[in-house]
């Protein structure tokens, strides 16, 4: 029997270094006194994120093959991982003064913060279906207990139970759908399937497409795209407010990344096969976000239906990736890149402004309660609205801009009815992101929220209200990566 | 070959049969016993199929750890299956009609099923020679050399499973009476023990 080769670790080392910190930090968590452990983990956390940020960008470049071709690091890889840390960097800065304030501040917080991030990690780089369900289980277990880890309310032990069975039903179909494709391909290489579809002779039998269909939807609802976004306006209320800024961007730049790579690169043949099921999930999560966000009287659940209808306007880009120009694919790839990149900054500075929003140590999470900020706080004020604008699309903030990239990219390649969907319902969306900059600043002034404002979240705010405003001065560094990280998915 | 089949289809009928009845019986408990049955009969379908290893694992983490733990936390949950069942009639037309679309896309899919002329060229690990190797072997050439990341990667898995349990149910409470070896080592006679002069007739 040949010896085994003893594979590359190079384009591993973000994951090894996460795994090893996690581990570590851990043991030391257990051994140090509560007080002490806290702090310390913290601190570690950050910057075990940070080393990994840097040794993500001086990888070599190009594409590298690792573990018998089921792990893949390349420019795509990377620009979604950078976002994912950046993301969790954000989430565990923002989370100091709320587990603090509600008696949650312990260790363990911070590590499953931390080994989530691995698993999306894995989930980014899977190249065949067993790393890609590891990664998504890893990843999804540690977000499960985070939902419920303020354990005294009923509401997060409900999100998170609620979160855990759903996921879990998610997970059945995507392995079911998995055993299909396998069955009747033989493998679960990534590359391997690319070409096996990619043969002119091959026909695809319906158990392929069923396979494709349930794991898009399982897929689907990962990103909390309708029809299978039932959970997330529940869980995003229930969970702790923390988590909830750390599940509407990290989780859903993972899980974005993986649904763009399973559709391009293993099924990239069967575009026309997948390519109307994107476009109705894509149609039906903007409508559903446009309309359902009306009626909302709690702003995490907004938030919830705000980023629904994200995910729609996003996966326009993937329906214009299925079809058979490629040229055009990259464009929609790259479209949604830079959509779900603003989306990240925008969806971060309104945490944080929710995170502000308490008064006399009780957060307040009711939308009225935003009324006659722009007396009380006028700083504040004027960053939300900056954000509210942005994300209903108003030029010149980024918002806008990323909407743009996608409607040009939809037209160009001839979905123009699926981009006219999309305006008409970010006008609708428009109303209830206004609807707030109204409260701020027409209505009669409330009490004051508690002041003063803790400086993590300050300094989120002024970053994610920097970004927005000046995207428009200097958009080329985002745009240029995120056509690297787009061509990357299309070699040749 | 005969008693072979005759085997299998004892094995396979009685797994089927034990299945239906842990989602129909009454009482849980009967339930855990019969999902008990169905992992011995597994059992003995995988050892027809030659992989003896995996027979034997089916049988020790499946009866031995787990089932025993259901078993457990069954009995210690005290669950009132009246209340379950309440609303399964409500239910039952919606979760029919699911039912039967999967159950007709299953039959779509498999109705086309054939295995691939390229199925041999395709397979990620060759099978090796049963007379050479034993299966524990095969397996473990491959679980630690190709397939290591998904090891780890499950390792890491369980890891957070361990971390979840605890931190959603450890609690320090107040007032429990814990042994503390250090304290009970480092305590002085002169600290606890007090000698007082007891004069005769008057008591304490």
């Amino acid at each position: 029997m040949s010896s085994p080769i003893f594979p590359d670790l190079i384009p591993v080392i973000p994951e090894i270094l996460i795994a090893i910190f996690s581990m570590f930090l851990l043991i030391l968590g257990v051994f140090l006194r509560e007080k002490l452990a806290e702090p310390l983990i913290r601190y570690g956390s950050l910057i075990t994120i940070f080393v990994a940020f840097i040794i993500l960008i001086v990888l070599p470049e190009g594409e590298a093959l690792t573990f018998g071709n089921s792990f893949i690091n390349n420019e795509f890889c990377i620009y979604m991982k950078a976002l994912v840390l950046i993301s969790s960097a954000a989430s565990i800065l923002m989370a100091r003064e709320f587990l603090h304030m509600h008696q949650m501040d312990r260790f363990e917080f911070y590590i499953l913060i931390l080994l989530a991030v691995l698993g999306m990690f894995m989930m980014i780089s899977a190249n065949d279906f067993i790393a890609l369900y590891l990664g998504l289980e890893l990843q999804s277990l540690s977000l499960y207990v985070l939902a419920s880890f303020q354990r005294e309310s009923t509401r997060s032990a409900e999100a998170g139970l609620k979160y855990f069975i759903l996921g879990a039903l998610a997970s059945g179909l995507f392995l079911y759908g998995v055993t299909l494709i396998y069955g009747f391909t033989g493998n679960i290489n990534f590359n391997f399937l690319y070409s096996f579809f990619g043969d002119p002779e091959f026909t695809v039998p319906i158990g392929v497409i069923v396979g494709l269909v349930l794991i898009i939807g399982a897929l689907a609802f990962k990103i909390s795209a309708a029809p299978f976004h039932m959970w997330a306006p529940d869980v995003y209320q229930g969970a702790p407010t923390p988590v909830t800024a750390f599940f509407s961007v990290a989780p859903k730049i993972a899980a974005i990344a993986l649904i763009i790579r399973v559709m391009i690169v293993p099924f990239g043949n069967l575009g026309e096969q997948w390519q109307q099921i994107i476009i109705f999930i894509s149609i039906a999560s903007m409508v559903l976000g446009a309309f359902a966000a009306i009626n909302q009287t709690n702003i995490k659940r907004l938030m919830a239906y705000s980023s629904i209808g994200h995910i729609g306007y996003a996966l326009m880009g993937l329906a214009v990736a299925a079809g058979p120009i490629t040229s055009y694919a990259k464009d929609g790839i790259q479209a949604m890149l830079v959509y779900i990149t603003i989306y990240l900054f925008m969806s971060l500075g309104t945490f944080a402004c929710i995170l502000c929003m308490k008064r006399g140590d009780r957060m307040v999470e009711e939308i009225s309660g935003l009324s006659g900020l722009s007396k009380n706080n006028p700083v504040m004020a004027g960053v939300l609205t900056v954000l509210m604008f942005s994300m209903a699309g108003i030029p010149p903030l980024a918002g806008f801009f990323g909407k743009l990239y996608i409607f040009q990219a939809a037209i160009q390649s001839g979905l123009v009815g699926l981009a006219v969907i999309g305006v008409l319902t970010s006008v609708v969306g428009a109303f209830y992101y206004l609807r707030i900059v109204k409260i701020i600043y027409f209505e009669d002034a409330e009490e004051k929220f508690d002041r003063p404002i803790a400086p993590e979240l300050r300094g989120v705010l002024l970053v994610s209200g920097l970004f927005i405003v000046l995207f428009i001065f200097i958009p080329t560094p985002i745009i240029s990566l995120a056509e690297v990280a787009a061509l990357a998915l299309f070699p040749g | 070959m005969i008693i072979q089949t005759l085997a299998f289809y004892l094995f396979s009928s009685v797994t089927v049969f034990a299945a239906v009845m842990v989602i129909s019986s009454k009482n849980p408990v009967h339930s855990v016993l019969f999902l008990i049955l169905a992992f011995f009969n597994s059992a003995g379908l995988f050892v027809l199929l030659g992989a003896e290893f995996l027979a034997m694992i089916l049988v020790v983490v499946y009866v031995g750890a787990v089932a025993v733990l259901f078993m457990f936390v069954v009995m210690m949950l005290d669950i009132n299956i009246a209340e379950l069942k309440h609303g399964f009639l409500q239910y039952l037309p919606l979760g029919g009609v699911v039912g039967l679309i999967l159950l007709l896309e299953l039959i779509l899919s498999l109705g086309g099923f054939i295995i691939s002329s390229q199925s041999q060229s395709s397979i990620a690990a060759p099978r090796p020679n049963i007379n050479e190797v034993t299966n524990t072997e095969a397996i473990g050439n491959l679980i630690y050399t190709n397939y290591i990341y998904f090891f780890q990667a499950a390792g890491l898995i369980l890891l957070v499973a361990m971390i979840g349990a605890i931190v959603l149910t450890h609690r320090s409470r107040e007032n429990v009476r814990k042994q503390n070896i250090s304290d009970q080592i480092n305590r002085r006679p002169q600290d606890t023990i007090e000698i007082k002069k007891v004069t005769t007739g008057s008591g304490v």
